[in-house]
């Protein structure tokens, strides 16, 4: 009986010093990760700021909260970075990419993960070893590709959207294919035996069941593209076909002393992608890390 | 008759006759097909065409749509490693380059989600809020440091002021041979640490917690638990991206060309960004074309250090 009194005693002991000290450590965790945080904020703070005041204003107080705020920045933004007509573009990229990619991507992963053609290995090996195909190797052959085509008259927009989705075919396929590969395959051999043909069984069975993996990939793709530069940058050359990275880049040019301006155009961009991001974080954050670790 | 139908199919063509081998061919081998033929043609056309395609016009001396394109062998290649000096000190940009990404970010990273892994109430918060900068694009998280990096109105001035100083922290980071390359991976480094830190969590999450309990119970003290316990649980997320970072760092091209396009006299210049120059401003396709072969040799390259170490039993 001592000898357990003697032991709890110690144990109570041992627990009161660890718990302090887990506490005491536990606020150096918070002090750093404040000043991390701070980090990562404050240049978006101090971009929110200048994007409400005058450039006088941005002139004396470069880097403090605004004085007097002022909204002018944003509609006259708008105008001379014509955000109208290249917002439009983007939401096309980026709609018609997620699109596109979920279709063709669902219907070949559904077919490399559920029914294993012949070839299906080869075809893995294929898309594992092109996704190691860096974009430096291809971008100069597809220049010219893709200019001949411009010249036949197909549309710059679609050619720049084919490009994004076959630059993504890899990534869709093997997140896609790992969401289907998990599923049991009863559902689907009950469905065919009710009389379901394969189309069916793809639209009514496994989609639905894999749809956080179709949540995710249109996530990752449709970020990507809507912050895509390099590839916009060299087959867009059209000003009114422009997404919004490419029309900033050059709006930055041309309004390069204009803070309030470009500081208010920066904010136009960012700001859906802050909305979803809000709106969506687990999966946004989920998403982007399942992304980067099966690429 | 009925003979004939109980009997396995030899012959193509009766095969083609049995209705049922016809099913089972269509349902198993052609629908699939069917299925993924639009993405892989679109995938082959795209990628792989080019990619070829980029070979052999590497080794061309081909200067854009309307010229002559003659082979010259090796020729670029020569050029490239001995005589253009452009490309020497772009290559050693990328080395640095590389060394910084494989060192600050994971540094940084891995306390970050050390700290984040020990808190019980936040952590959801700091983790979105960390991981912001992350999904801005280039073009904005450019636009913003150069603001802050501005030698008039930036931090630096801002600085300068408090301290009662003058041009001393004030100065044009981006616009300095000596600072420019350094600048722009410390911006690169603010958008990119925070999606490191993600999967360095999220991997230290899934470390299952009796290992902790057991190395306390063995006396092990907090550094102790983080060398003997989270760094053996994470190791193959940190080494795979070692080996992308690695491989990136060769890729580089958006933050440079956003801030500097490779100056101020080449101080920021990269293989990529050079390529970029040659072959769209100065229309040197075919020496263009031969710099893409290189960096998809050294990707090439440090992929099978990785697969050799693999092999060699490494647990990676």
């Amino acid at each position: 009986m001592t000898a357990i009194g003697k032991v709890s005693l110690q144990d109570a002991v041992l627990q009161r010093g660890r718990s302090r000290e887990r506490s005491r450590l536990l606020v150096f965790n918070h002090v750093v990760l404040l000043a991390l945080t701070a980090f990562a904020i404050v240049p978006l703070l101090v971009l929110a700021f200048n994007s409400v005041k005058t450039n006088l204003e941005i002139g004396q107080n470069p880097l403090g909260p605004p004085i007097n705020i002022v909204t002018d920045n944003f509609p006259n933004a708008w105008a001379k970075g014509h955000f109208a007509t290249t917002m439009g573009n983007s939401i096309i990229y980026v709609v018609a990419t997620i699109a596109a990619e979920l279709v063709f991507g669902g219907l070949a992963a559904y077919a490399l993960a559920r029914k294993r053609p012949p070839g299906s290995d080869a075809l893995m090996l294929y898309f594992l070893v092109a996704s190691t195909i860096p974009l430096w190797m291809y971008i100069v052959p597809l220049f010219v590709q893709i200019n001949a085509l411009k010249r036949i008259g197909i549309d710059a927009r679609l050619l720049l959207i084919m490009v994004y989705v076959a630059g993504n075919a890899p990534l869709t396929i093997f997140l896609l294919r790992s969401y289907m590969i998990d599923l049991p395959s009863e559902l689907e051999d009950a469905a065919r035996v009710d009389g379901a043909n394969e189309f069916q069984v793809l639209t009514r069975i496994v989609i639905p069941l894999t749809m956080p993996g179709f949540l995710t990939v249109g996530l990752v793709v449709g970020l990507g593209v809507w912050n895509e530069f390099l590839l916009a940058l060299t087959f867009i050359h059209d000003p009114n076909q422009y997404p919004v990275t490419t029309s900033f880049y050059k709006f930055v040019d041309r309004f390069d002393r204009d803070w309030a301006l470009t500081s208010a155009g920066a904010v136009i961009i960012i700001f859906p992608v802050m909305v979803l991001f809000l709106a969506l974080q687990r999966q946004f954050i989920n998403g982007l890390a399942e992304g980067g670790i099966k690429t | 008759m009925a003979v004939l139908t109980q009997q396995k199919p030899t012959t193509v063509f009766e095969k083609l006759n049995d209705e049922t081998w016809r099913r089972k061919f269509l349902r198993n081998v052609l629908i699939p097909w069917l299925f993924i033929a639009p993405l892989l043609i679109l995938h082959i056309y795209v990628v792989t065409v080019p990619a070829v395609q980029g070979i052999y016009m590497s080794m061309t001396d081909w200067k854009g749509v309307g010229q002559n394109a003659n082979f010259i062998g090796l020729e670029n290649y020569r050029e490239l490693f001995f005589e253009d000096e452009t490309f020497g000190k772009a290559f050693g940009n990328n080395m640095i380059w590389m060394i910084f990404f494989l060192t600050v970010p994971f540094v940084l990273a891995l306390f970050a989600a050390t700290m984040l892994s020990q808190i019980k109430r936040g952590g959801m918060l700091y983790r979105s809020i960390l991981f912001i900068p992350y999904v801005l694009a280039s073009v904005v998280t450019i636009t913003i440091w150069k603001n802050l990096l501005n030698p008039q109105r930036g931090i630096g001035a801002a600085l300068d002021n408090m301290l009662g100083l003058e041009n001393t922290f004030g100065i044009a980071y981006l616009g300095r041979p000596e600072s420019a390359l350094m600048s722009i991976a410390f911006i690169d480094n603010w958008h990119f640490w925070g999606f490191l830190m993600i999967l360095f969590l999220a991997a230290m999450q899934a470390i299952p917690p009796v290992l902790y309990d057991a190395a306390k119970i063995d006396g092990a003290n907090r550094w102790d638990e983080f060398r003997h316990v989270t760094l053996p649980g994470i190791r193959p997320v940190v080494l795979f991206m070692f080996m992308m970072v690695a491989i990136w760092s060769f890729l580089a091209f958006d933050y440079i060309f956003l801030s500097t396009q490779g100056g101020p006299g080449g101080a920021s210049e990269v293989i990529a960004t050079l390529l970029y120059k040659n072959a769209f401003f100065r229309f040197e396709a075919g020496y263009g074309a031969a710099m893409g072969v290189v960096i998809s040799i050294f990707a090439g390259f440090i992929i099978m250090i990785f697969v050799t170490l693999r092999r060699r039993g490494w647990d990676i």
